[in-house]
This record gives structure tokens, C-alpha cells and sequence, in this order.
């Protein structure tokens, strides 16, 4: 009797469990085959992209008109992007393939660069002609390797996931068709990039990122905790620890954290090896209730940097974040704004303690400048704003426009409805290179932070 | 059980700190002695824009962040009144201010009475400053990443990890947005296998916005991974650049 029961019941848990099984079975196949399908359709965009790339590029190649030319860049410059979506939504993170999209990234630039100049008044340049020959040809080979990929991938019926399988397990060496395309694919790519990319694509690298403009001597590592000293309070419980950059960095650092022992708070900084400027300073230590205004904070901050060697700072942006205040200084001469030279504050409001120094900006583009002087007038630049905007604050600044070049230009800083607005106008050209739209503070959702 | 006591004590410690800034400032009424600027969030600027408001100089509204609607309409109030135009709230400022309102009551009522009114427990800031170019649902997402990333690290490693983002939204080898670089397939294991959804906690969301706001700590690495549990042998031939807690941080 029992036994029957027993049987009885052990049968209907197989039935139940053969029932459940096959449904997750099901399931597992359902969201596999969506994620499939996803890199499918990512990769089958791009190849699409790339022919529409190759095809745009030839035809403004062949444009002789310049009302045409604009758009036709501007075309290409949309194709890129999108092109270079579709390859970020590939699986391919741990394989070198980064190379591709830098050429995609090439294309987009050198396409905007060109397409947002007044080509009326300024032409393509031999060079630049050269550029774009060269990059279709690029194009060109790559598309066909895509091609090929393609091909492959819909003949044999490939799937993704067995790439993304493979790169997971890092069995990359065995036979995968789809990753040894792509490596072809890339180094058809790299192949090009040293003779490829003419002069105009070169100096789209903006800014000292290497700090070479740093004048000095390099300092020792005791030296760079000396200077540390400054920013931390080192007492004697604190264990000071100096460590070398690693073999990859392109420029010499020294990073120095130091470590109350009792407390176990721990604070660090970069400090660079030639002549030992702060790159970054951190101190992470709980901060209590706000005792002090965010002016208060602003004018230690000043004071501070004053103290550890920058010169001719004036606040920009002052934000407080809970208990902490943000600061953005930038270097003023003679009236002008240098905005690149910029240097980040960190304020506890509890006791007006300097927690946090970022001064990588600020290294990277200072430098002795020769500010020319403005060869339109203030009035002049004043009606190139639009009319609509209400000016309140007008001076001089140095900005970075969008070709990544340092220009002298007129701030506007003016309101049109219930929105501020900063505007920068060219001193010399006249030609409006910045418009920006101020933020305003974001309206809290319940339970979002 | 516990929390309960915990709780109850909070509300009463909350209670007790509300109303010192209302105790400690008789000369100027409700306003507390600091000098408001630009980027201020709190009270004071709840009755800063309150008063504006009430004189007609500020039609935005309260949320007790000083943003620029509030720093313009401090200015007209400064130059239409002959005061230094210089969008600080200072003592005279003040004292003018709140000589110009006076029939301006809110601030004193809520402060006699707190829990009178309905309207009293909303005299906290409504909003928030964000970096520009972040929303609060952009670095929510970030810190979700952070947090199952790196939540054991130092808080310098999550601020790293979290610079390593968006240094990759730079690069040009990277997708170009955060959302794509966080859901890039294969780029971080914590988006793989799951880990992104645990709810953070406040240290991640504060490293994001330091990362935001300029703080990197790896010199512009663009890759990191844990020499314990790297299942790659790719990664290891990137050039390292320093290691902040169990991360190797590299280019």
C-alpha cells in the first residue's frame, strides 16, 4: 500500500520535474537565441554601415560643388557614428580591436571637421584630399573583410555566442572564423595608420597629455612625500607609502598614500616626477554635518591653492554636494579666462578641510601664453549673439573650440526664457564657437540616490 | 526590535537640529550668518528664493538650490536696491532683503510651529546639484557599475574604476556614451554576470561624482583587472600603469 503511494508520488515529482525542466529548457533557449539575435543584427548593421561608408565616401570624393560636399560629409560623419555603435555592441571587448574604431573615430572627425567649416571660404586642401582618398581606400579594404566575415558567418551558420563562449573561456587560439575575421579585419586596419593619417588627422590630439610642457627637475621619492606633507596632515601614526608609475604610463608619477594606522583612513595623491606637481590629491575621511558656508569653503579652497603654488586663480563653478563643496578654478591674466587651465577643489564642510585636489586639466594645457588682442570690438562680437539672449556678464576668455584649438573670445553669459546661457564669440573671426546651456539643478525623484 | 529605538531617536535628533539655524540668527530674522553663493544647497536658499519670490525678482521655483535663475534674480534685486552687484547673498544683501520683505512670513511661521502646517517637513531642498551632462539616472547607472565591480576596493579604487568609464566614453576605440560603455558585451564582469543590478550604496555614488567632476586616479587607463581572477592572458600584455587595491589599472 505505501509502496503504491510512495511510487505513486515519486512518479508524478519525475513527471512535474521532466515538465519543469523542459520549460527552463525552453526559456534558456528563448533568451539565448534573443541575445543572438541581437549581435546579429549588430554585426549585420555594421557591415551594412561600412558598404553605405565605402559607397558615401567615393561620392564625395567625386563632388566637385561645395553646397554639396557639406552634406555629403555630414553624411559620413552620421554613417561613423553609427557604424561605431554597432561595433561596440559586438562582443569582441577582449580582442584587440580597437584599432577599427579609432579608424571609425578618424573618419568621424576628419568628416566633421571639414563639414562644419564654411567651405565657401575655405576649401579642401590638397592634403586634405589626400586624407579622404586614403581613408576611402581603408574603408574600402575593410569593407570587404567584413564582407568576407559575412559571408562565412551565413554560410556556416555561426553564432555569436559560440565567440563570445570562446573568448570567455579564453580559447582564443582555436579555430573561430568570425574572430579570425575580425583580426584580419584589424590588421588590414593597422596596416594603414601610419601612412594613412595626413596631417590633418595628427593634431586632433588635443592638449599636453603627456605634460611634457612641465619645466623642472625630476624629484626623488622622498621629495614627492614631502610634498605630499602638504596636502595631508601626516602625524606619526600614518604609514607614508611612495610607489613608481608602472611601465605603461607615459609620463613619470609618483604615487604617495598615506595611512592612519589607528584610524585606518587612508588618503593618496600623483604627483609628477618632473619638478613634483600635484596631478591628483584624495583624502576619503567620513565628513560630518555641514558647519561652514560653501563661501567660507570657496575662500580656504583660494587660500589653499594659493598656499601650494597656483597663481592668479578665480572661482567658476561652486557646487555643494551634500556635506562637500566642488570648486572649479581657473587661471585669470590680465582679465582674460584661461578656461582650459583648470583646477578642481574639494571643500568638507564640516571643518573647511581640503579633501580632494585635480589638477590634471591644469597641467596639461598651462603654459606661457602671448594673449594677442581681440581685433573686433566688443559691440562687434555683442551683435553676433542672437537677440533673443538677454546679456548680463560680458569679458574675455581663452577656450577650446571644437577643432581642439585655443581661441581668444568674448563671453557672453545672458538669459533667454528661463534659460542662462554662455556664449563664446570669437575675438578675431567674429565666428560663434561655443554656445552652451547652463544646468540647472535636477528636481530629486523619490528614492532614485 | 532594534530599529525601532534607532529610528525614534533620529526623528527626535532630526527635531532638535531643524530648528538651530532659526535659534541662532536674530539680526538678520531667519537667515543663518553665512555669506550664500552660487552652487549652495539648503535653508537659507529656500528663504533666499522664498523672499526673492515675494519681491518678484525670482518666478522659478523654490527647491532650495542656489542655481542661476536664483543667481540672476539676487543681482536685479542687488542692482534695482544700489547694492555691489555681485550675486553673493552677504550680510547686507541680507539685511536689505529682508528689510524689502518684510511682510514676507513663511520662514518665521514653519520655524514657531513645524508641524503646523503641511507645507513644513517640504522646507528641505527639492533638489539637487548634478555635474553638467549627468543626470541623477546617469550616475545612478554608474555607481550600479561601480558598486558590483568594485565594491571591496578602497574608496580611490571605485573613484578609479569609475574614471576608467569614462575615460572610455573618450577614447575613440569606446563606445561614446556611458550607458553603452557599461553594456558593451564582455567589457565588465559585473554586467555579465548580473552583479550590476545590487542596489549601491551612498560611497559609490560619491566616487562617481568625484570621477565626474575631474578626480581620475589611474593617469588615463582605459583597462583594469584583477591579476587574482583574470581569466585572460590578453590583458596582461597591456602596459600597467599603477595598481590601487587589487586592481591593475593599464592602458
Amino acid at each position: 500500500m505505501i509502496r503504491g503511494i510512495l511510487i505513486g508520488v515519486l512518479a508524478i515529482a519525475i513527471a512535474g520535474t521532466a515538465y519543469w525542466g523542459y520549460q527552463e529548457h525552453q526559456e534558456k533557449n528563448a533568451v539565448l537565441l534573443n541575445a543572438e539575435n541581437n549581435y546579429q543584427r549588430a554585426f549585420h548593421n555594421l557591415t551594412y554601415r561600412m558598404d553605405l561608408l565605402n559607397d558615401k565616401i567615393g561620392t564625395t570624393l567625386a563632388m566637385n560643388s561645395r553646397s554639396s560636399l557639406s552634406p555629403s560629409l555630414i553624411e559620413v560623419w552620421r554613417l561613423t557614428s553609427q557604424a561605431h555603435s554597432d561595433v561596440g555592441q559586438l562582443p569582441l571587448t577582449l580582442l584587440p580591436f580597437n584599432k577599427t574604431e579609432e579608424f571609425l573615430a578618424n573618419i568621424g572627425n576628419f568628416s566633421y571637421r571639414t563639414a562644419a567649416r564654411d567651405l565657401d571660404k575655405e576649401p579642401l586642401s590638397e592634403q586634405e584630399y589626400e586624407t579622404l582618398k586614403s581613408l576611402y581606400k581603408q574603408s574600402g579594404q575593410i569593407q570587404s573583410e567584413l564582407r568576407k566575415v559575412q559571408h562565412m558567418v551565413l554560410k556556416n551558420n555561426l553564432r555569436w555566442m559560440d565567440v563570445e563562449l570562446a573568448l570567455a573561456s579564453g580559447k582564443e587560439n582555436t579555430d573561430n572564423t568570425i574572430i579570425d575575421g575580425f583580426k584580419t579585419v584589424e590588421k588590414t586596419v593597422s596596416g594603414y595608420e601610419e601612412t594613412a593619417q595626413g596631417l590633418t588627422l595628427t593634431n586632433l590630439q588635443k592638449k599636453d597629455e603627456n605634460y611634457k610642457k612641465i619645466k623642472g627637475k625630476s624629484i626623488t621619492k622622498q621629495e614627492a612625500a614631502d610634498i605630499a606633507k602638504k596636502y595631508m596632515k601626516i602625524d606619526d601614526n600614518a604609514d607614508v607609502k611612495v610607489t613608481k608609475n608602472g611601465k605603461g604610463s607615459d609620463y613619470g608619477f609618483y604615487s604617495v598614500s598615506v595611512r592612519n594606522n589607528q584610524t585606518g583612513q587612508e588618503a593618496s595623491m600623483d604627483i609628477t616626477k618632473k619638478a613634483g606637481h600635484p596631478i591628483w590629491f584624495m583624502n576619503n575621511r567620513p565628513i560630518d554635518k555641514q558647519a561652514i558656508s560653501l563661501n567660507d569653503a570657496n575662500n580656504k579652497a583660494l587660500a589653499f591653492l594659493k598656499e601650494t603654488g597656483f597663481k592668479d586663480l578665480e572661482t567658476f563653478e561652486s557646487f555643494q554636494y551634500d556635506n562637500v563643496g566642488v570648486f572649479n578654478f581657473v587661471t585669470t591674466t590680465n582679465g582674460v579666462r584661461i578656461y582650459p587651465e583648470s583646477v578642481k577643489v574639494k571643500v568638507a564642510l564640516d571643518n573647511g578641510d581640503i579633501v580632494g585636489v585635480s589638477a590634471e586639466d591644469y597641467l596639461k594645457s598651462f603654459q606661457t601664453r602671448n594673449l594677442d588682442k581681440p581685433t573686433i570690438t566688443l559691440e562687434d562680437a555683442r551683435k553676433k549673439v542672437n537677440p533673443n539672449l538677454k546679456v548680463m556678464e560680458d569679458r574675455l576668455a581663452v577656450v577650446i573650440n571644437d577643432l581642439n584649438e585655443e581661441v581668444l573670445c568674448y563671453e557672453f553669459l545672458g538669459t533667454m526664457g528661463e534659460d542662462t546661457y554662455r556664449i563664446f564669440i570669437n575675438a578675431k573671426t567674429g565666428m560663434e564657437e561655443k554656445v552652451d546651456k547652463l544646468k540647472n539643478a535636477e528636481n530629486m525623484y523619490e528614492g532614485v540616490l | 526590535m532594534l530599529k525601532k529605538p534607532i529610528l525614534i531617536n533620529l526623528l527626535i535628533l532630526s527635531l532638535l537640529i531643524t530648528p538651530i539655524p532659526f535659534v541662532k540668527t536674530n539680526q538678520v530674522q531667519a537667515f543663518s550668518g553665512q555669506v550664500i553663493q552660487h552652487g549652495a544647497v539648503g535653508t537659507d536658499v529656500i528663504e533666499l528664493q522664498e523672499r526673492l519670490k515675494h519681491l518678484g525678482f525670482f518666478t522659478g521655483t523654490v527647491d532650495g538650490v542656489f542655481g542661476w535663475r536664483t543667481y540672476w534674480a539676487l543681482r536685479n534685486f542687488q542692482y534695482e536696491f544700489g547694492l555691489p552687484i555681485d550675486g553673493m547673498a552677504g550680510p547686507n544683501t541680507k539685511a536689505k532683503l529682508v528689510k524689502a520683505s518684510k511682510n514676507y512670513k513663511a520662514g518665521n511661521n514653519s520655524a514657531a510651529k513645524p508641524n503646523a502646517k503641511p507645507q513644513a517637513p517640504a522646507k528641505k531642498p527639492t533638489a539637487a546639484n548634478t555635474p553638467a551632462g549627468f543626470s541623477q539616472n546617469d550616475i545612478r547607472l554608474m555607481a550600479n557599475a561601480v558598486h558590483g565591480e568594485s565594491r571591496g576596493e578602497p574608496y580611490i579604487g571605485q573613484v578609479a574604476v569609475a574614471a576608467v568609464i569614462l575615460n572610455r566614453v573618450q577614447s575613440a576605440s569606446f563606445p561614446n556614451t556611458v550607458s553603452g560603455v557599461i553594456f558593451e558585451p564582455g567589457a565588465f564582469t559585473a554586467v555579465a554576470d548580473g552583479q550590476i543590478w545590487l542596489t549601491p550604496n551612498e560611497t559609490s555614488k560619491k566616487a562617481v561624482i568625484d570621477a565626474i567632476n575631474g578626480w581620475d586616479p589611474t593617469g588615463e587607463a582605459l583597462y583594469y583587472f584583477n591579476p587574482a581572477t583574470a581569466t585572460s592572458g590578453w590583458i596582461w600584455g597591456r602596459p600597467q600603469i599603477k595598481k590601487i587595491g587589487q586592481h591593475i589599472f593599464c592602458k
